[in-house]
């Protein structure tokens, strides 16, 4: 498959029924580039103009932005706006077969620190007591690998309902198990805690999704908006995106922006205001759209 | 023991009670080793007696300087435990351990640098991946963040206890924001008062060097742009377990203590926000955990961080010390380890042993605590609200094998620790010397390229003969250390540091401060007024149960009701029910901390003012408010009748409150900080009176009741000499309002309160409007005051004066509202941003 190229545009809206004397803000809007991604531009513009702007790599290697807004203001904007060329390298769900699920208590593969560091806990992923049963039915230890995460990919589809607004920021992974609902960051949380269960390492992948429904076909869940997905990593193969949301591998039509353990380590944007508002709206749009690379 | 001791002597009762492992003071033969012998012959001359004088003496210092541990989750602070008996230490063991904690700070502070820097360590496997990882104090966003120079740590504690062999282990580090240096000099403060003789025959080395070397330090690791590094300690609040740690180590080493909301990021830069400007901040020493000093990146939720930090610290900007993050090094995980990191950084041997340690997260360590369950303490790698460490001998069968599958769920989150038979140290209890557990917490200072260590430490000994759980929050009792020495002649300790910064220190008030200190000056004077009143009340009440006079009842039903209204504490005496019988209701305005206008509420309020700018004001202070403390303790909790024991009180109660204006006289420097305490007083007084006089005066009584009224209200406000000076010796009100509210000589009226605030007003930026409204009520005052009083009595009342006196006190509240307004703003506490879902 040939590279695509895209143009998003992610816009934040905030509006406070006071005004905010000052707001510190840090996103995580610009695209990383790495192996199956290259990013041609980007930048993020925020409204009104911050006082300060500063950029830094961070622990996982994603592109980090500080801004500091120090003018009142009743309203904030944050818009990023990136062209990202995909080229992106799927592989077979045979071609991960080689690998296998490990076994109980078995010792950790080498798998370098980043594999080490995503096989544990984390902030948003704890260990909790049904996934792990509920991993088990489908990551049989010793079952060849692609065929186990084909499944769990599946079984996630199955048993999980996709429920726009059915959870929040803080809902726990316990309750989302328990209620079989929930959003693309709730499947890509209860799919990561599946393989960590099983002594997989697998990480966190926030990005985008650009979809185009097909005649007669049903239009993708996670268009216009953010989405996540799970990275795993597949002995003998590295690091493979899948989405359990769509229960498909991504590839050329998912842009990664940032990598973590899980969504604490990445949220697009966050940020802390002074202000006496008791009530803000927020409204998000993500618009990801196929553009021709310009050629230098 | 000494020869000329007579009979037994607690030595001796020692001796039969001792410790058959290892203690400190005595040898496996029972002799007193060298280094204790001055003391022990001191102890057989003391006595029990003296010991019993000596520990007292000790309590009523600590008491003066207001020393308090808070336990978590209780809201009064504990006094804190000091045992008259020091820890000695001759020269040679101290000699011995030295370099054994300095290499391990060396260690931690490499470690450290490596963890948030290379990660070499990991990579290569010499600590395994896991224990770090796993670990919540390895923060993420603190990654590559590195203080200016080769000290990433300037400041390493750890607790050592001694095992049955006499040789010291390391039973945890403590490297992320070490608390407890401040306390240690304050031992030694104390102790070296109360002990005299035998600390001025023993060579002990000083403690003051250390604290000379952290200021040094701390100037150290600015970043290199600083010219004259500004350097503040980040406080936990007053309200944190070690409150008073921390401002005495601010005071000793001369650099002010701030909260997160006085300072601010700004242009990448730290900034100490002052009422008159903002000043660049270089260096923090931080007593806030890492994770709650930035709620951007950090806990979302914290009140006590500044937004923006970590992206200053990024920037290098600032120096945060200990580094931000530095509590991965809390990790009982990582000692098994740190022979082979001292080993791979260094090529050095581990100097100094820690309590052997098993982390789960390696199956054979696994398999020992499993089979070993019993003589093991299994403690989480990091501490925390659900984390507590289990004495696996005190399991029942069930509780073990729930505990064995928590950590077989998570053996990477668990360690084994050999449970160390500690070495006792003499402690002086009830009439004994005892032998306790003890536990020595030692602190480095890195200064100069080195670690130096403190000559001694911070002492705790178990409450208790069984208790192995050694620790301020279980009720341990501290000790001073004494390193001995057999060079250097003894030194007197300074207990504040030569060359003390103090008059650059308060330079900036922020406006967090200013507030405070305005309210201190306002419950100050709530404080006085109150005393005053309840006392010029009561002296009537008990005349009439003298007398039995009707003139007398009738005034001091009116008085009654007038100290209802001027403290507000309705019904209070509108109820005929409490005038009938008053006392009840007077003990009451008196000691009742939960009765917002009572007098132990304004003192309990002045308290809290004075604990958050502690280290503004004389060490004195606390002196005076210890007193205080001690009066309302004293008649809340007597027995029987209290009520001849209310003026007593009173009285006292009253010298106290002029003590502390005294102090603020004659103590403080007059900066923009004492002239918001001063304006509060002032304010706070012209209030004061305005409401008496509005209360007594405004209702006319039969003429030799309001004569008598009218005494007391001028007993009340300070000025009945004045006032028998000056004018007949029938009181009347007219008198009485020119005295009090327009005499601007008499420096218990309005106006003079009034001239005083105009003065403090006019020193704070930006206070021309202000200025402006106090001259303007001062006007008013003068112009309104005699048509006011020389307005007829219409049906009892007096109409034009009540409506006078109603705007004075309207417009000296808006006035106070005016300042808050100004200067005080309210501090928003930031608000984390709403997070989208897809």
């Amino acid at each position: 498959m040939s590279a695509r190229a895209y143009q998003v545009v992610h816009v934040t809206d905030y509006t406070y029924d006071a005004d905010v004397s000052a707001s510190y803000g840090r996103a995580h809007l610009l695209p990383r580039a790495e192996p199956g991604q290259r990013v041609l531009a980007s930048s993020l513009v925020v409204d009104p103009a911050p006082a300060e702007v500063h950029e830094h790599t961070d622990y996982y290697g994603n592109i980090s932005t500080y801004f500091r807004l120090s003018e009142p203001h009743r309203a904030l904007s944050v818009t990023s706006t990136s062209q990202v060329e995909v080229d992106r390298e799927v592989h077979a769900w045979s071609a991960m077969d080689h690998a296998r699920v490990p076994a109980a208590g078995a010792p950790p593969a080498d798998t370098g620190l980043l594999g080490i560091e995503l096989a544990l806990p984390s902030p948003m992923i704890p260990t909790v007591d049904g996934i792990a049963a509920y991993a088990e039915t489908v990551l049989v230890p010793g079952r060849p690998l692609g065929e186990a995460l084909c499944r769990l990919v599946d079984a996630i589809a199955r048993d999980f309902e996709y429920k726009s607004g059915s959870t929040t920021v803080s809902t726990p992974l316990e309750t989302v198990l328990q209620d079989r609902h929930g959003v693309c960051q709730d499947f890509a949380h209860l799919m990561i805690g599946c393989l960590r269960s099983a002594g997989l390492s697998a990480g966190y992948v926030s990005g985008y999704l650009q979809t185009m429904p097909p005649p007669g076909r049903p239009r993708l869940v996670g268009a216009d908006a953010s989405h996540a997905w799970v990275s795993v990593l597949v002995p003998g193969v590295g690091w493979v995106d899948l989405d359990p949301t769509n229960h498909q591998p991504a590839d050329h039509r998912y842009i990664v922006v940032a990598r973590g353990r899980d969504y604490s380590d990445v949220p697009p944007l966050k940020g802390v205001i002074y202000t006496k508002s008791t009530k803000s709206t927020l409204q998000v749009s993500v618009d990801v759209q196929p553009v021709t690379p310009v050629l230098f | 023991m000494s020869a000329n001791s007579p009979g037994p002597g607690l030595v001796d009762g020692y001796r039969e009670r001792a410790n058959p492992a290892f203690d400190e003071m005595l040898d496996a033969a029972g002799t007193v080793r060298p280094a204790w012998q001055p003391l022990a012959s001191a102890l057989d001359l003391l006595g029990a007696a003296g010991l019993e004088s000596t520990r007292l003496n000790a309590s009523r210092l600590l008491d003066g300087d207001g020393v308090v541990y808070r336990t978590l989750g209780t809201s009064e602070p504990q006094p804190w435990q000091l045992d008259p008996l020091p820890l000695l230490l001759d020269d040679g063991e101290w000699s011995a351990l030295e370099p054994g904690l300095a290499q391990r700070a060396r260690l931690l502070n490499a470690l450290v640098s490596d963890l948030y820097g290379p990660r070499t360590l990991l990579r290569q496997g010499t600590v395994p991946p896991a224990v770090v990882l796993a670990h919540q104090g390895f923060l993420r966003s603190c990654d590559q963040i590195r203080v200016a120079g080769p000290a990433q740590l300037v400041t390493v504690a750890a607790d050592l206890a001694r095992d049955q062999n006499g040789q010291w282990l390391v039973l945890h580090d403590r490297a992320a924001s070490p608390s407890g240096s401040g306390f240690a000099m304050e031992n030694r403060r104390v102790i070296s008062r109360v002990l005299t003789g035998v600390f001025r025959e023993a060579r002990i080395t000083a403690l003051a060097p250390f604290f000379q070397a952290m200021r040094l330090g701390l100037q150290e690791v600015a970043p290199a742009s600083a010219e004259a590094p500004r350097v503040v300690l980040l406080t936990s609040g007053p309200m944190s377990e070690t409150a008073y740690d921390q401002a005495f180590l601010s005071q000793l080493l001369g650099y002010p203590l701030v909260s997160g909301s006085d300072l601010t990021v700004l242009d990448g830069k730290v900034w100490l926000r002052g009422l008159d400007g903002l000043e660049q901040i270089h260096v923090i020493l931080r007593r806030v955990d890492s994770d709650f000093c930035d709620p951007l990146e950090l806990r979302p939720e914290s009140q006590l961080g500044v937004p923006g930090l970590l992206e200053a610290c990024r920037l290098g900007s600032v120096s945060v010390v200990n580094t931000l993050g530095a509590g991965v090094l809390e990790n009982p995980g990582l000692l098994p380890f740190l022979p082979a990191v001292a080993r791979a950084l260094f090529d050095e041997d581990l100097l100094l042993p820690s309590a052997r340690s098993l982390w789960c997260g390696e199956p054979a360590a696994l398999r020992e605590v499993r089979d070993r369950f019993d003589d093991l303490v299994l403690k989480p790698i990091a501490r925390g609200a659900s984390r507590s460490s289990f004495f696996g001998w005190e399991l029942s069968a069930q509780q073990r094998a729930d505990l064995l599958a928590r950590i077989e769920a998570e053996p990477h989150l668990w360690v084994g620790q050999e449970a160390v038979t500690t070495s006792t140290a003499p402690t002086y209890q009830t009439g004994a010397v005892l032998p306790r557990s003890m536990v020595l917490r030692t602190f480095a200072v890195a200064q100069g390229g080195t670690y130096h260590v403190m000559p001694g430490g911070l002492v705790r000994v178990a409450g208790q003969a069984e208790s192995l759980l050694v620790s301020s929050q279980a009720g341990a009792v501290a000790k001073d250390a004494w390193v001995l020495s057999t060079r250097s002649a003894p030194i007197a300790e300074p207990w504040r540091l030569e060359g003390t910064p103090s008059e650059v220190r308060q330079s900036v008030v922020s406006p967090r401060m200013a507030e405070d200190l305005f309210w201190l000056g306002r419950y100050t004077e709530r404080a006085e007024a109150t005393t005053r009143l309840l006392r010029a009340v009561r002296d009537r009440t008990r005349d009439v149960t003298q007398t039995g006079d009707p003139t007398e009842a009738g005034c001091v039903d009116a008085l009654l009701e007038v100290l209802t209204s001027v403290t507000a504490t309705w019904p209070g005496f509108t109820d005929p029910v409490r005038r009938d019988a008053p006392h009840r209701e007077l003990l009451s305005l008196v000691v009742d901390t939960t009765r917002t206008g009572s007098l132990a509420h304004s003192v309990e309020n002045l308290t809290a003012a004075t604990r958050a700018v502690r280290d503004y004001l004389s060490p004195d202070t606390w002196v005076v408010l210890g007193n205080l403390d001690t009066v309302l303790r004293e008649l809340r909790q007597a027995e029987g009748d209290r009520e001849l024991l209310v003026g007593q009180t009173l009285t006292r109660s009253l010298g106290s409150l002029l003590a502390l204006g005294g102090l603020s006289a004659e103590s403080m420097v007059r900066d923009l900080g004492w002239h918001f305490m001063e304006a509060g007083r002032r304010l706070e007084r012209a209030q004061q009176v305005v409401a008496l006089l509005k209360a007594a005066l405004l209702e006319q009584r039969a003429q030799d009741v309001d004569a008598l009224v009218i005494e007391s209200v001028l007993v009340a406000a300070e000025s009945i000499l004045t006032f028998r000076r000056r004018y007949a010796p029938q009181a009347e009100a007219t008198t009485i309002l020119e005295l009090l509210l327009v005499d601007r000589e008499n420096p218990r009226s309005v106006a003079h309160a009034l001239d005083r605030l105009t003065g403090n007003v006019r020193h704070a930026p930006g206070s021309e409007a202000l200025q402006a409204e106090v001259e303007s009520i001062g006007a008013y005052l003068r112009s309104g005051y005699a048509r006011a009083v020389s307005s007829p009595v219409v049906g009892g009342r007096r109409p034009a004066l009540a409506e006078f006196l109603g705007t004075v006190e309207r417009r000296l509240r808006s006035l106070a509202d005016e300042v808050a307004a100004t200067y005080f703003e309210d501090l928003l506490a930031p608000v984390p941003y709403e997070q989208a879902m897809t």
